[in-house]
């Protein structure tokens, strides 16, 4: 009895999480009529693809998703590609500099980004970056950055001292224990730290609308806003059946890469 | 492995690619090549972006020595990403706006005083009453024109024509508008059997019931001695009044609507809750597309008080000051803005315009969808006392939404209200003017 209710709560879960992304899959499928009925309905009366037709006749939306794939995997490599060895040194090696280091990635964190995106833009233009994927580029990472390093410095703590000390004691330099120990249980948070970078900059509006103005360079999130008006008013239909592919690239991404979100590695490792 | 492989190669030539974007805004061309001309356009529905693409690509064709270069942006952050533009040098050099964004970025030099450059012909199609909406100081002591105002919105009333026969009230129609008592009367007549007489969507309540405060003669701002303070006098209250007292003392407003925005109450409306929906021209195009089928509508002109002013704002193309081809750019504008495009312009977005020869164009006057009401109500607008008033963002905002809405909801009292209008109002106000 116990089990079958721990799996009716998992079910209940399960569907209060992909709830939006069946209402905008019931959604991209309705006629307009029935998106304008009082009673709204779950399955749709008369599916129509025409959304589809429209989302994708109006908008290069394929072109967007791969600008966006791009712009996202680059940003995310970047990112913990600079945040692995700095999480390291910060977990690692205490002092003033250490704290203040740690404390100046907090306050980062605290300025609202509205506040800096004028003197942001004036230098990517300064740099020929504007108007250009890896301008965009640049920027989610930097923004990204203060944060990945917070949480890929937590996985590091995470990892016993112990163990690169063992690895020292069979000759190992520290190089050699940061590669052959540190870094295979550093994994898990690698993986996370990708994922919420790639996450970040896949779905990140406000500095592509800033720094992307030609068309041909245009993101996902920036093609998606137009099928949106003043005061609020949308075109539900199209918005949702372009919403609806936009979400699929990143569902393949976390798809893919979650199989390496994987816990316990160290359980055991310094039983002594 | 493969897949991989040719995703990351696939990856890298595509930034490789991107990185050829070049910065800034792309108007400067070469010596032999063509002048480029980048147009922010806003327009988001379907018709609408489809007339704007085919009078782009028209022009290129015609034009081969000044290409257009079409770039979609949105109404909901166009002033954010313009703010940005503008100071970094990079703006657009066509910009598609609102009459009401103009000022502040016209004082702050941005935008070009088009006043020398104005085509005669173009000049004389547009009435004055729309070149109002977008004249403001220059800062020298002179009167700027900062843009070309090309569509206009006014208020009509949505029916629903089963609900209004049956209520046998006499039809209201352009030349002949209900007054505002007559509207009264007719909404509670229609407030029957669980349904009500009217719905006013007061999410965003400012601008609608600014506009049609003109209807009594309030203006909500007065300018004595070069400064402008708030007023809420008699004027002013009519119209508040009136639409209070259709919620709660004649009860035949559905309260359910009060919170929502101007769309939302639309699937109430087609199931028969409430008769009529007082709302801008545009909303017709949501109706056609929406409604179930065999529900009858019609377009009925919005009442009157001692006249049947409204405030107008103008949908508006304004050249950027920074613009290395104005001269090419007003070109440009004058061929997308002539009465046949205008025409185009304005059915799609189901707005009206204001070249008078766009406005005589059959397509404009038919009975077909309230185009001849919606029409005909072009006649009554005037330029919206607020448009001039520096500061009037914030106090719509910061002030008048949260009063507005309090009032509505009868949380607080007509003279509560014309308080916080007035008091909290005049201390925003006052920083502009410092």
């Amino acid at each position: 009895m116990r089990r079958v209710l721990q799996y009716v709560a998992l079910v209940a879960y399960v569907v209060f999480l992909a709830f939006p992304l069946l209402w905008l899959l019931s959604t991209a499928l309705k006629t307009p009529q029935e998106m304008a009925l009082t009673e709204p309905t779950w399955i749709p009366r008369e599916p129509t693809l025409a959304n589809f037709g429209d989302a994708f006749g109006e908008q290069d939306l394929v072109g967007a998703a791969l600008r966006s794939l791009v712009v996202a995997l680059f940003a995310s490599v970047i990112t913990v590609l600079i945040s692995l060895p700095a999480a390291y040194a910060m977990a690692r090696y205490r002092g003033l500099l250490n704290k203040v280091a740690i404390g100046w990635v907090l306050v980062s964190q605290v300025f609202p980004f509205i506040l800096i995106i004028i003197p942001l833009f004036m230098i990517l233009r300064d740099l020929d970056l504007v108007n250009t994927l890896p301008g965009l580029v640049v920027v989610h990472v930097t923004f990204t950055l203060p944060f990945a390093l917070w949480m890929l410095q937590g996985y590091v703590r995470a990892v016993p001292r112990e163990l690169e000390e063992a690895a020292a004691v069979d000759g190992a330099g520290r190089l050699r224990s940061i590669a052959s120990v540190v870094a295979p249980l550093l994994a898990p948070g690698v993986v996370a730290t990708l994922l919420f970078s790639f996450i970040s900059s896949w779905n990140e509006f406000m500095f592509a609308l800033v720094v992307l103005q030609n068309p041909d360079v245009m993101t996902l999130p920036l093609t998606l806003v137009r099928f949106t008006g003043p005061e609020g008013v949308a075109r539900l239909g199209p918005l949702a059946a372009a919403s609806l592919m936009a979400t699929i690239p990143s569902l393949i991404f976390f798809a893919i890469i979650q199989r390496r979100l994987k816990s316990g590695l160290m359980a055991g490792a310094v039983k002594g | 492995m493969r897949i991989t492989s040719a995703l990351a190669a696939a990856a890298i030539l595509t930034l490789a690619a991107a990185c050829g974007g070049g910065g800034g805004g792309g108007s400067s061309s070469a010596p032999n090549e063509p002048v480029k001309i980048n147009f922010l356009s806003l327009a988001w529905q379907k018709e609408s972006v489809a007339a704007n693409k085919q009078l782009v690509d028209e022009w290129n064709k015609a034009n081969p020595n000044i290409q257009v270069t079409y770039v979609q942006g949105s109404w909901d952050n166009v002033n954010d990403q313009l703010v940005t533009q503008f100071a970094g040098g990079t703006a657009p050099d066509v910009i598609h706006n609102d009459s009401p964004a103009l000022s502040g970025f016209a004082s702050d030099g941005y935008l070009l005083d088009l006043k020398d450059k104005l085509p005669a012909e173009l000049k004389s199609d547009i009435p004055q009453s729309a070149w109002d909406t977008v004249t403001f100081d220059d800062g020298k002591g002179g009167q700027g024109v900062y843009g070309v105002p090309f569509l206009q919105e006014s208020q009509v009333i949505i029916a629903n024509k089963k609900l209004l026969d049956a209520a046998k009230v006499r039809i209201p129609t352009a030349d002949d508008p209900w007054t505002w008592d007559e509207f009264s009367e007719a909404a509670k007549k229609m407030t029957k059997d669980g349904s009500y007489g009217v719905a006013w969507a007061m999410k965003s309540p400012v601008n609608k019931t600014l506009n049609l405060a003109l209807n009594f003669g309030g203006t909500f701002f007065q300018t004595s001695g070069g400064k402008t303070t708030v007023k809420v006098g008699p004027e002013e209250r009519e119209v508040l009044q009136r639409i209070h007292d259709q919620l709660y003392k004649d009860k035949s407003a559905d309260p359910d609507a009060l919170g929502q925005g101007t769309a939302d109450p639309l699937p109430a409306f087609y199931k028969g809750k409430f008769a009529m929906l007082p709302a801008g021209v545009y909303l017709r195009q949501q109706v056609v597309e929406q409604a179930p089928d065999g529900f009858e509508w019609v377009t009925l002109p919005a009442p009157k008080g001692t006249s049947a002013q409204q405030g107008a704002v103008s949908q508006t193309l304004s050249i950027a000051q920074e613009s290395e081809h104005p001269d090419e750019a007003m070109k440009f504008i004058s061929f997308f803005l002539n009465g046949t495009n205008q025409a185009k312009l304005a059915k799609g977005d189901w707005l009206l315009p204001t070249s008078q020869k766009a406005a005589a164009d059959p397509a404009m006057t038919t009975e077909e969808n309230g185009w001849d009401v919606a029409t005909a109500s072009a006649k009554n607008l005037v330029v919206a006392p607020f448009l001039k008033v520096n500061g009037f963002d914030e106090w719509k905002s910061k002030v008048a939404t949260p009063a507005l809405q309090e009032y509505f909801a009868n949380k607080i009292t007509i003279d509560q209200a014309a308080a916080k209008l007035v008091e909290d109002g005049n201390k925003v106000l006052e920083r502009y003017q410092r």
